[in-house]
């Protein structure tokens, strides 16, 4: 194989972007060049190894979700009893989590489509999430992943809904920001699922009305399947053992639960403080080591344990996975040493930290810019 | 627990009601937690036994899922396998009797042969598709000869397994070459058939002693004064085919009434009159580029084709092209160009590697010829 090898795609061979981001400006052309290849190198590595033990991996852990799910709803059939409507529940709340993040995320992402099995394929997979999964991809595979934190590319920045960032202009209706933020996270896939039909765009011409069309009807067969499930099947069944209202604030807690958990998770991934978002004149003429660059700094880690690793789907190594999205999941934990090591050596921020602080970090600044931008900035910004 | 999840499956509208609960999944994907041979997207088959024939070859029993239909004596099935976590595809074909459960017999010669005859074992997962193809008995009894080389005795194993113990009326004389006795496959059970009916005649040719077999007129007389006026079938390597295909278009030649034979991959059969030649090939390749040259694009269903380099992306090409290409980031993360390769050989342009496993979905954003490319769109 040739030493330097030509990328593909949208991205500049060489030279810089119009606007370097204030996070990298200490770099040369040629420093950033290197760091790229440095980060295709992890990458190539990590490929040259993927084998058998990680397929063994997703197998397990979809394995693992199947028998959760399986046992959470068997014992919301007699949730009429306190200890079988708190196993059942719990079962199914982290059925639920697991299925959505560890699984359908970063299948959906063709994390696992070098397996060529049609079982676990981003072309075939569907999830128990309001949202089809082909919309979902274009907004998330296709727009967030590719305009990561660019304002006015990135709808991800807020989701239509919030002002997340400084330089999204005041309005008056941003007041309500801690309220509406409050309000989405227990009902998140709905919000997800209203966000992938991309309104804006079409009010704005960008989308054809077929593909509107096309996108209602998905989402409206998606929610009859998955609201009939939770709500309509599950509980009828409890009924022959005099469970069916238990059976449904079960399921109704649970899919709540998975909610609130996914909303935290995934806001801890952009928006806390140390995450820098970015102009277009930023990635007009990105090269690919300055993409990896807006990966990194536009992406915060959550810091803890393997097991919550797991249950956030690997997102808590969001800084890998933006660099590296198709990836397997299991490997974003080695990933990230070398990630990290890559990050302090060119003095680049590598944002990271425990749930609860980043948690806070995310609210802090919702609430902050529920209010206009302070005129003097302040001496440290 | 397996025989009352196979009831279950069989009331189809009790699985359909067990749907609603199991929406976006399908109830065989928590049945498959049971019995792994559930999946509502592909066939899977148990190992059932495995028998060793030579020392190079096994012979595997497997039990398909639903979705398998009996094949007829000569067809092949793909099969998939998992080398290093990676579905891999290759045809065999079935060695048994028409109505008998499905084997095949498989003999060590690449990296996915050498899994199933070195690593299989009983209660291993096979993944499958369908049996398939045309060379299969004549629908009415006639006067047979079967010419087989090396491994490509499995399909005419079938053939014989099927007809002999069972048809009184059938006429089969078998040709069969191999380097030497010890590895050939089925040699003591085609001697005690032979033995047991007169209806079957076999004549081992063993290369070693022998030397090649000759497809000359005199030659295969010698093994059977009647093959002019036997339907011919025949089996093996390129290289066998060939003179075979050739010694019956010499024959054709001669005679009077002729008509131009056809040759074509896969099955087909040539000749005129009673005098007819069937052959199964496997090797439809297209022949593989050096990686870096390019080569003709297809795409099949938009009916168009394109020369292309090795660099460009083919979602270039494609668009280039006038295809409507499906396409998203452009840098080979989304995986929204997926396109299914049905055959060729393409490269990554980010790692270098080649890939060329039909039916594989490939990222047409970060992938450029290298050799034919074939595309399903």
């Amino acid at each position: 194989m040739t030493t330097t090898l030509t990328r593909p795609g949208a991205l500049a061979a060489s030279g810089r972007p119009l606007v370097r981001p204030d996070a990298a400006k200490h770099l040369s052309d040629e420093q950033i060049l290197e760091l790229g290849r440095e980060l295709d190198a992890v990458r190539d590595e990590i490929l040259a190894r993927r084998g058998a033990s990680d397929a063994a991996y997703i197998r397990r852990i979809i394995r693992i979700q199947r028998s959760l799910e399986f046992a959470g709803r068997g014992t919301l059939l007699f949730s009429k009893y306190k200890p079988a409507w708190f196993a059942g529940t719990a079962m199914l709340s982290v059925a639920k989590i697991l299925e959505n993040m560890e699984i359908g995320h970063n299948v959906l992402h063709g994390q696992w489509d070098w397996m060529r099995d049609p079982d676990i394929h981003s072309t075939t997979w569907e999830w128990d999430f309001v949202t089809p999964a082909r919309s979902w991809q274009h907004t998330h595979n296709d727009l967030h992943h590719r305009w990561t934190n660019v304002i006015g590319k990135d709808k991800d920045i807020g989701y239509n809904l919030l002002r997340m960032d400084a330089d999204q202009p005041w309005r008056p209706f941003n007041l309500g920001n801690p309220l509406y933020n409050a309000l989405l996270a227990p009902v998140f896939e709905w919000g997800i699922a209203l966000y992938d039909l991309e309104l804006p765009e079409y009010k704005e011409g960008l989308k054809s009305k077929e593909g509107l069309n096309r996108d209602l009807k998905a989402v409206g067969v998606k929610v009859l399947k998955q609201f009939s499930k939770d709500y309509a099947a599950t509980p009828a069944v409890a009924m022959l053992s005099g469970s069916g209202k238990q059976a449904l604030y079960g399921t109704l807690a649970a899919n709540a639960i998975r909610n609130l958990w996914a909303h935290a998770v995934i806001f801890c991934g952009h928006f806390p403080d140390g995450t820098d978002t970015f102009t277009e004149e930023e990635v007009d003429g990105e090269t690919r080591g300055d993409w990896y660059v807006r990966q990194m700094i536009g992406s915060a880690n959550i810091s803890g344990s393997k097991f919550m690793h797991l249950m956030t789907g690997n997102l808590s190594h969001q800084i890998e996975h933006h660099c590296f999205p198709d990836l397997p999941s299991n490997r974003y934990a080695e990933v990230a040493v070398k990630v990290r090591e890559i990050c302090a050596r060119y003095r680049l921020p590598y944002t990271t930290g425990p749930l609860p602080r980043q948690v806070g970090s995310t609210w802090a600044k919702v609430f902050r810019l529920a209010l206009p931008n302070r005129r003097v900035k302040a001496a440290t910004a | 627990m397996n025989y009352i999840v196979d009831e279950m499956i069989r009331f189809t509208a009790l699985a359909r009601a067990a749907s609603a609960l199991t929406t976006p999944l399908t109830p065989e994907d928590f049945l498959s937690l049971f019995n792994p041979v559930y999946s509502s997207r592909q066939l899977r088959g148990v190992v059932t036994r495995v028998e060793h024939e030579t020392e190079h070859s096994a012979t595997i029993h497997f039990r398909p899922g639903r979705g398998w239909h009996a094949h007829k004596a000569g067809q092949w099935a793909r099969i998939g396998v998992e080398l290093d976590g990676v579905r891999h595809w290759r045809s065999y074909s079935l060695s048994n009797a028409a109505g008998q459960d499905p084997a095949i017999t498989v003999t060590d010669a690449g990296a996915v042969s050498h899994v199933l005859v070195r690593d299989t074992t009983p209660g291993d997962i096979l993944f499958l598709a369908p049996p398939q193809g045309d060379f299969v008995l004549p629908e009415h009894p006639r006067a047979l000869l079967m010419l087989t080389a090396g491994s490509g005795i499995t399909p005419v194993m079938s053939m014989i397994r099927t007809l002999i113990p069972r048809r009184p009326d059938a006429d089969v004389v078998l040709i069969t070459s191999n380097s030497t006795p010890e590895k050939s496959l089925f040699r003591e059970e085609l001697d005690e058939l032979a033995d047991q009916f007169p209806n079957l005649k076999v004549r081992h040719w063993f290369s070693s002693a022998l030397g090649r077999l000759e497809f000359t007129a005199r030659t295969i007389a010698d093994l059977c004064p009647d093959w002019r006026s036997r339907s011919a079938y025949a089996c093996g390597p390129e290289g066998f085919l060939n003179d075979a295909e050739e010694l019956w278009q010499r024959e054709a030649a001669l005679d009077t009434a002729r008509t131009v034979p056809q040759v074509s991959a896969g099955s087909s059969t040539q000749g005129t009159g009673t005098a007819t030649l069937t052959i199964e090939r496997f090797s439809t390749d297209l022949t593989m580029g050096a990686g870096h040259d390019g080569g003709l694009v297809t795409f099949e269903q938009s009916d168009r084709e394109v020369r292309a380099d090795g660099e460009t992306p083919l979602l270039d090409v494609g668009e280039d092209a006038g295809v409507l290409m499906p396409s998203g980031c452009r840098m080979g993360i989304c995986h929204s160009c997926l396109i299914p390769l049905r055959a060729g050989q393409v490269r990554d342009l980010r790692t270098g590697e080649l890939r060329n496993a039909p039916g594989e979905l490939i990222q047409t954003c970060v992938s450029a010829a290298a050799g034919p490319v074939n595309l399903d769109l």
